[in-house]
């Protein structure tokens, strides 16, 4: 049967034109076989564009319709939908990228354009052999899964919370605040952290509609949009969240010390310990590996002073499934290690500390409660902080991490404030680009701070100069007067970038999410969709997605919630028909094709000794299509008629 | 003994020369580690620090013919010059990331009968010993320690700029690990990967001159006896010209030099005479004589 | 080999990861050989070697089958059948008389758009050196 096809070609503006001659693959179009009608115009995507597609479906009677543009990544969805109101199924329509892999990528009018032709050969021959499908319409399970309860995620939560959603808040720590609990005060307001962090903690532990699953991580993550189950894996604190009040006796009477990871070990801890005085939830955990009762069987002073009898050293760990329509990974980051940059000497030298030591210091609950000082308890008079730690350096992160200029100017202030000592900056570039940032910046000079246009090529304690000695000697070229400088100072506060978290590949595979070139989630589309990913029902916020400072993480945890509010609101969603369907007449019953299965969607039926799909678990990856060797199974728009007639007219002579 | 780890060696020219202690004590201590060393046969010239930023592309010449030779050996071939393992690094780099350097090298090679499949890895005997070897059978070899004597252990630029990955680049370790191996103290030495100057001296001494008096002070003051080498020019670089350093700044500099190879010998035990002490600039027969032969 | 002999090369490129990497590379306006037709699949391990076969015998001078890194595929395992398939194929190559170099099996991720044009630009390279596969006997003109 013959199909009438219609063929476009878009110039989209000059981005196809300028490379490809429309008018030669238009011509070209025109004259393959089943090709009723062939054109071009300047933007297909637009409405008059589309207009001319559904027209000629209409008055043409056209079966099927390639439109030859952009990646289908871009406007498959959009033609596809004219192509429907243009009263045709919208899986007999083909897109044929000819601009990011054809116009974009060439230097050769000619070259480009035979290969335009070639592409567009492939997609008419291909769309020949489509088939109409109906897409499947899923309920979407209203529940969201929040994981991540730092900052971005408690946004994320209580906004979803408040509009009526039930909302799964998994953190991996005792307790939620992620990194924000840990800063002093906040640029450029130079609020205190805790301050304007604890109130929205206190929040999420009240909320009727947040679950909070703290201690826990998810394990696994399986279904499709609308219907995921998570396996989270509860860990045993070894007490009972429901009888701790949170008197804190236990960890009084403790006997044992360690350092303490939220006080990046400058501090200590006990063996049972809550992170901090306002952690939520405000219960204690114990450290198996330093907790006497644990190492040796002795001790148990916690349970003699508890008054509620809340330790419970048999607590297990404890796995739970939840089903939730959706997902918003809000999981955050981990700083730059600046001892791998051997020149700062971070780990080497005393008194070269980084920004979140920094931090600790200047924090009135910290470990030196709020005073900056030396290792040998006494005031700088002189500080340098080093921009750019493992930042827009070839050797280590390339990328600029977005925050680090605010907050080092912010610890410049804090210097002042508290010591009085010198401040020095070494800067590249001074990024202050956000609301009140500039005049942060201002404010800063206006405080003598001392800002050098040079990087930090070292910090030594080699002293040149009878003023170096018993100093740390910071070398940098100043770019600004031309010369090299050796500033010695007291204390040197190393401003290191943010990375991806050590655990991002492992999530990234749980949630079958991609990653960017720098180890960060990749988002859907960097300027139109920074909040989504390529797997719908997904949503990633906050710094998971990229360095960002706080107004802008809770702008993307308010943004996910938002993305995850409209997708349940819809009530149902359509699933992409491209699954695989066996024929069971010429079923063989090898069953090869079951094991290969990474979604276990086929079943075998024993009684007719065929295999058979589940086209709810099929996702459509095609692996048993090309298993099968009865050639059985069938990929829906993805057939292997379909494909090769494609790979045929691909390779084609053009001529 | 056999030996386990075979290479084909390339000494370089300034092991033919003034620095053919280097080259001796190199070769002794491999033979007792069993690093057996096969000379490269008919090795060229590397082009030495200055001609790759002259001729880039005859330099790739130099380097490759060197590296296609060596390739008939089916080994990886061992340099103590990081002059000569930058050069012959960066042709190998390039030429694997180059599709048209490939080419055009490839045809040079072909005029002369050779040719160059990229196998080749060209490792800094320091790096083989240390990562290769390793810390217990350089122990068991050692038979008299060096009785903590405190030397300063000087990379100078080269060893890992801008190529190699076997140490950290701004701080290296490597020969301060191995010092320790020897029972030798290895003093900090905040400037051990800074440049002596090199060639610099002849060009512009002045320069020079405070770059080495810097490298002198720093060693020094830190306690160091002696300071250990890795690379010919440093070595000579530092050892002949502590006599301008002290005439221009006042200073009076007298630090023995030994190469790394030079103290391993010591340390298993070979000769002064077998290793090639007593030929150098700065006597070392003094400090040796307080700090280690009495022992 | 006539000098005017562009290589022909036909990519399957999984959807999520090298088709979006390839796409990366347009975006990017990183400039390479344009002599890959791309045919989108799902999923690498929906390529069949069968259709590997009709490419070479269709006129291709190359084959490039390109899918997400070990461990990153969308459909979590898909690429690891592709891996083994792509073994055997190699095998019934040998057997056909052409030359491994022809046909590819990359990882390219959605975020490697420059690794999707080098990858390219080597493959034309290579395929220069080669010669046109000539399946059908030099029959075309």
């Amino acid at each position: 049967m013959a199909e009438k096809i219609g063929v476009y070609v878009c110039h989209c503006g000059s981005n196809i034109a300028q490379m490809v001659d429309c008018k030669n693959v238009v011509d070209y179009a025109a004259a393959l076989p089943n090709v009723t009608v062939a054109r071009e115009y300047q933007y297909m995507c637009s409405d008059p564009g589309q207009e001319i597609i559904k027209k000629d479906i209409k008055e043409l009677g056209l079966t099927r319709v390639v439109v030859a543009s952009c990646s289908p990544l871009m406007h498959e969805l959009t033609f596809r939908r004219a192509v429907e109101e243009g009263g045709l199924n919208q899986f007999l329509f083909q897109m044929a990228n000819i601009r990011e892999q054809c116009s974009w990528i060439s230097e050769n009018k000619e070259m480009a354009t035979e290969r335009a032709k070639a592409i567009v050969g492939a997609a008419v021959k291909r769309v020949a052999f489509q088939e109409p499908l109906q897409e499947k319409k899923v309920p979407v399970n209203p529940n969201v899964l929040v994981v991540g309860g730092g900052i971005t995620g408690i946004e994320a939560a209580l906004q979803l919370a408040d509009s009526g959603k039930k909302v799964y808040l998994v953190e991996k720590e005792p307790t939620i605040g992620g990194y924000m609990a840990r800063f002093d005060k906040t640029f450029p307001t130079l609020d205190c952290a805790a301050c304007i962090l604890t109130p929205k903690m206190v929040n999420v532990a009240q909320h009727p509609n947040i679950e909070l699953i703290s201690y826990s991580d998810v394990t696994r993550f399986s279904g499709y949009v609308g219907n995921f189950t998570a396996r989270i894996r509860r860990r045993p604190r070894y007490v009972d969240e429901e009888k701790c009040n949170g008197c804190g006796l236990c960890t009084e009477k403790c006997p044992i010390s360690v350092p303490s990871e939220f006080d990046c070990g400058l501090g200590k801890r006990k063996a049972i310990y809550r992170p901090f005085p306002q952690a939520v939830p405000n219960v204690p955990v114990i450290d198996r590996e330093h907790c006497l009762f644990f190492t040796k069987g002795i001790c148990k002073v916690c349970v003699k002073f508890c008054p509620r009898g809340a330790v419970n050293f048999d607590q297990k760990e404890e796995f739970e499934d939840l089903q939730v329509g959706t997902a918003i990974l809000a999981t955050g980051f981990d700083l730059f290690d600046a001892s791998k940059v051997k020149q700062y000497g971070y780990g080497r030298l005393p008194n070269v500390v980084t920004s979140l030591e920094f931090e600790r210091f200047s924090h009135a609950s910290g470990p030196t409660g709020g005073k900056i000082q030396l290792k040998n308890g006494q005031m700088p008079q002189s500080v340098a902080i080093l921009h750019c730690i493992g930042s827009r350096d070839t050797n280590f992160n390339e990328y600029c991490s977005r925050v680090c200029c605010m907050y080092s100017m912010k610890m410049a202030h804090l210097v002042h404030e508290k010591t009085g000592a010198k401040v020095y900056e070494f800067y590249i570039d001074i990024r202050a680009f956000g609301k009140g940032y500039e005049e942060f910046y201002k404010r800063l000079l206006k405080e003598d701070t001392v800002f050098i246009r040079g990087k930090a090529a070292e910090v030594t304690d080699f002293a040149q100069t009878p003023a170096e000695k018993g100093k740390l000697i910071v070398v940098a070229e100043d770019t600004l007067l031309g010369i090299t400088r050796r500033i010695p100072v007291d204390m040197v506060v190393l401003s290191v970038g943010f990375e991806p978290r050590k655990d991002a590949a492992d999530l990234a595979r749980t949630f079958s999410i991609s990653r960017s070139q720098d180890g960060f989630f990749l988002e859907r589309h960097p300027k139109l969709a920074p909040v989504s990913t390529a797997s719908d029902g997904i949503f990633i916020a906050g710094s998971c997605q990229g360095p960002k400072d706080i107004p802008d993480s809770v702008a993307q945890g308010a943004a996910a919630a938002a993305n995850a509010l409209s997708l349940i609101d819809r009530k149902e969603v359509t699933l992409e028909p491209t699954v695989a369907v066996i024929d069971e007449e010429s079923c063989s019953g090898c069953k090869i094709c079951l094991g290969l299965c990474p979604f276990n969607a086929i079943v075998f039926d024993d009684t007719k000794k065929v295999s058979r799909v589940n086209d709810a678990l099929c996702k459509g990856c095609g692996v048993c299509v090309a298993a099968c060797p009865s050639g059985a199974i069938e990929q829906r728009n993805f057939t292997d008629d379909q494909l090769l007639a494609e790979v045929e007219s691909a390779c084609a002579s053009a001529k | 003994m056999e030996s386990r780890m075979e290479f084909t060696y390339y000494p370089g020219c300034s092991l033919e020369g003034m620095n053919k202690a280097y080259d001796q004590s190199a070769r002794l201590v491999s033979k007792s580690l069993g690093i057996d060393l096969k000379e490269l046969n008919d090795w060229n010239c590397c082009g030495a620090s200055a001609y790759m930023s002259i001729r880039e592309l005859r330099a790739h010449l130099l380097s490759a013919r060197n590296l296609a030779i060596a390739e008939r050996e089916k080994k990886d071939l061992a340099v103590v010059c990081p002059a000569c393992y930058t050069n012959l690094t960066k042709t190998n780099h390039y030429m694997g990331e180059d599709a048209k350097l490939r080419r055009t090298v490839g045809s040079a090679l072909k005029a002369a009968n050779l040719q160059y499949m990229g196998t080749v890895k060209v490792r800094h005997l320091l790096d083989v010993i240390v990562s290769e070897i390793g810390e217990s059978e350089v122990r068991a070899k050692v038979t008299k320690p060096l009785s903590g004597l405190k030397t300063a252990p000087y990379y100078g630029c080269q060893f890992t700029r801008p190529l190699g990955d076997y140490d950290d680049k701004e701080f290296p370790t490597m020969l301060d690990t191995l010092l320790k191996w020897l029972g030798a103290e290895p003093v900090n030495f905040p400037l051990k990967a800074k440049c002596c100057g090199g060639i610099l001296m002849t060009t512009n001494e002045s320069v020079a001159l405070s770059l080495v008096r810097s490298l002198l002070d720093c060693a020094t003051q830190n306690g160091g006896e002696a300071i250990a080498t890795i690379c010919p020019l440093c070595h000579m670089t530092l050892e002949a010209y502590q006599g301008n350093v002290n005439k221009a700044f006042s200073t009076s500099f007298k630090v023995p030099m030994f190469y790394f190879t030079q103290l391993m010998g010591l340390a298993f035990g070979f000769s002064k005479k077998e290793l090639g002490i007593n030929q150098e600039l700065i006597s070392s027969k003094a400090l040796l004589e307080r700090r280690l032969e009495a022992r | 080999m006539s000098s005017n002999y562009e290589p022909k090369i036909v990519g399957f490129l999984c959807k999520w990861c090298a088709y979006t990497g390839a796409d990366l590379a347009g975006t990017s306006r990183i400039k390479y050989p344009p002599n890959v037709t791309p045919i989108r699949v799902m999923c690498s391990g929906r390529v069949d070697p069968v259709l590997v076969m009709k490419a070479l015998s269709s006129g291709a001078d190359g084959v490039l089958i390109a899918g997400c890194h070990p461990g990153d595929c969308h459909y979590t395992s898909g690429n690891v059948k592709t891996i083994r398939r792509f073994k055997l194929l190699q095998k019934m190559l040998d057997q056909f008389g052409v030359e491994r170099d022809r046909v590819r099996l990359e990882w390219i991720s959605a975020s490697e758009g420059e690794k999707y044009a080098q990858v390219v630009e080597n493959m034309t390279e290579t395929l220069r050196t080669l010669g046109p596969l000539n399946w059908d006997g030099g029959k075309e003109a």
